[in-house]
């Protein structure tokens, strides 16, 4: 028994060890994330999220198994590689959470602006993150394939496109400042070139993920949302166009890419 | 009540393997909140599974775990439809029992 | 024939105009999409001269380049005690290693980081360097410290958009992210002898 309980300590001893080793040699994360894959505790987010699937709640007491994420109502295969998209009935173009929060109001009962106006982690717009990691990793392995034939979707492909070159704030920093160009660090972050579509494709097929430095799992909204905070603009609204516009970019530039989702950074 | 891990075994030649994903902010009891006080440890201390009801293995945890820990092990025997349980107590007395079938 | 001759230049403000209304679209979504919160006001939202002639891929053509440099280049204002390096490396050294500051979780605007390093390799002591701007290590030993080595790079370090109009980095002075007197600390983390930067 006691040798039993050693080994287990030391198996996780060396896993610190050889990442430590691979930080001070090149600054490569690659082989530590893969490290960290088997075993992604973004699992236990996509295990609550399927339970708050199938559970009926709200004011209308309802599951969100009859929720059409744009593949018909109830379809979860495959549905996030073709996010976001265009959808009639709301007459607007929604990635994912954008999509939920649609669902979670018209089936649930549950109003959008709580999930607006709350915060990430918290409350509903911590249950949307939930949700998101159970619908992505329905898609994982999947080849990104978002549809940008819509007039509404070339129109947010051409508004995000411009949007990533804006520049403003109060350090003039546009998306473009760390990733318009290739092999860039921030300290010893690498930045996907997302002008490319490999890097688009990497970035998008990355996130939602979980962030092992802070143990939170973060959904896209999320990460554009803190990409805005260093960036020093004001603070983006959940679901906001500009968060729309930038996603139908990143994913449209990155079709064909490969989906690895639920992502895990360091 | 804490969240459910996450468990899979698989049997193969006669080997199963575990590998369990458990939910606990396994805080340290050394950091501080953004006022500086200090944050009281949490943490998961002692985790044991169980193939059918013969133990096969058992671990003391302590603060050095991170969040939401991970565990992958291996043990001689276990076949496919057998119970596997997994329990874990931590310094707060809270606990967690889920179990499995191996596959 | 005749016809198509008259349509080709209708085409061409149709596209114009077009553009013209993506960009007003773009810019209303810009406002729209943003909330203030503590110090990150809506007004960052809106672009002065520079933000919005370096809002493409491309660079403006070199006249308007020139011109806006020269707009940028009035706004710095120069030690008026000709004390340009006097500051102290290790307050320097703490000031760019700092990426703190004016994001809407910092409570006040004072104190921040120069964040040099999330762009520049200074001490090669430091590997969590970023690479987005050119490496400043062994900067004065390498570039002298003559007058004009010196008054280029106080000037860089307060308005960096003086040199390169579309320069990814800050304007530091100009932008009111660092005082003029952290700018003589980093002057000095650049320019002493003893500073690990010229080791």
């Amino acid at each position: 028994m006691r040798q039993k309980t050693i080994a287990a300590v030391l198996g996780a001893a060396s896993v610190l060890a050889t990442a430590t080793a691979v930080t001070a040699q090149d600054l490569n994360f690659d082989e530590y994330r893969q490290m960290l894959a088997d075993g992604n505790p973004a699992e236990l987010f996509e295990m609550e999220g399927e339970e708050l699937w199938r559970t009926a709640r709200g004011p209308k007491n309802a599951t969100l198994e009859q929720c059409d994420l744009g593949l018909g109502p109830g379809v979860v295969e495959g549905a996030a590689a073709q996010m976001p998209r265009y959808f009639a009935d709301t007459g607007k173009v929604q990635d994912l959470e954008s999509r939920l929060m649609t669902c979670m109001e018209t089936l649930q009962g549950i109003p959008s602006a709580e999930v607006i106006n709350g915060k990430f982690r918290q409350g509903e717009r911590g249950k949307i993150a939930s949700l998101v990691a159970y619908v992505v990793t329905h898609s994982n392995g999947k080849p990104i394939a978002v549809d940008l034939s819509h007039p509404k979707m070339k129109e947010m492909y051409a508004m995000g496109e411009k949007a990533f070159f804006y520049r403003a704030g109060a350090m003039d920093f546009s998306c473009a400042s760390c990733h318009g160009e290739d092999g860039k660090r921030i300290r010893a972050t690498s930045l996907p070139n997302i002008t490319t579509a490999k890097c688009a494709a990497e970035g998008w097929g990355s996130w939602p993920a979980y962030r092992v430095s802070n143990s939170q799992f973060w959904t896209m909204q999320h990460r554009l949302w803190d990409c805005f905070r260093q960036q020093r603009t004001a603070e983006p609204i959940f679901a906001s166009d500009v968060t729309i516009a930038l996603s139908v970019f990143m994913a449209g530039k990155g079709n064909g890419g490969q989906a690895v989702w639920p992502g895990v950074k360091r | 009540m804490a969240s459910p891990m996450r468990i899979r075994a698989a049997s193969k030649d006669g080997v199963t393997e575990v590998r369990v994903l458990m939910s606990h902010p396994m805080e340290t009891g050394q950091r501080k909140d953004s006022s500086g006080n200090p944050i009281p440890a949490h943490h998961i201390t002692e985790l044991s599974a169980k193939h059918n009801d013969k133990v096969v293995l058992s671990a003391q945890f302590g603060p050095s775990v991170s969040t939401n820990p991970y565990l992958a092990f291996k043990f001689k025997g276990g076949a496919s439809g057998d119970k596997l349980v997994v329990s874990w107590v931590d310094n707060k007395g809270e606990s967690r029992t889920d179990e499995v079938q191996v596959s | 024939m005749k016809k198509i001759l008259m349509l080709a230049p209708l085409a061409l403000c149709a596209g114009a105009a077009l553009a013209a209304d993506l960009d007003a679209k773009v810019a209303e979504m810009m406002k729209t999409s943003f909330k203030a919160n503590g110090i990150a006001s809506l007004d960052r939202q809106v672009q002065d001269e520079i933000q919005k002639a370096c809002s493409s891929p491309n660079d403006p053509d070199a006249a308007t380049m020139k011109r806006l440099e020269e707009a940028q280049l009035a706004t710095i204002q120069w030690p008026a005690d000709g004390n340009y390096t006097g500051g102290d490396w290790k307050e320097g050294a703490k000031i760019a290693i700092s990426g703190r500051g004016l994001t809407w979780t910092d409570a006040s605007p004072d104190n921040n980081g120069g964040g040099c390093y999330n762009c520049h390799a200074m001490d090669p002591a430091e590997v969590s360097a970023g690479t987005i701007g050119p490496s400043l290590v062994g900067y004065a030993k390498l570039r002298g410290s003559s007058e004009e080595v010196v008054k280029y790079t106080w000037g860089k370090l307060w308005n960096a958009k003086a040199y390169n109009a579309c320069s990814n980095m800050p304007r530091n002075g100009y932008g009111k992210i660092l005082t003029e007197a952290q700018i003589r600390h980093v002057m000095a983390y650049l320019f002493d002898p003893a500073s690990p930067v010229n080791k």
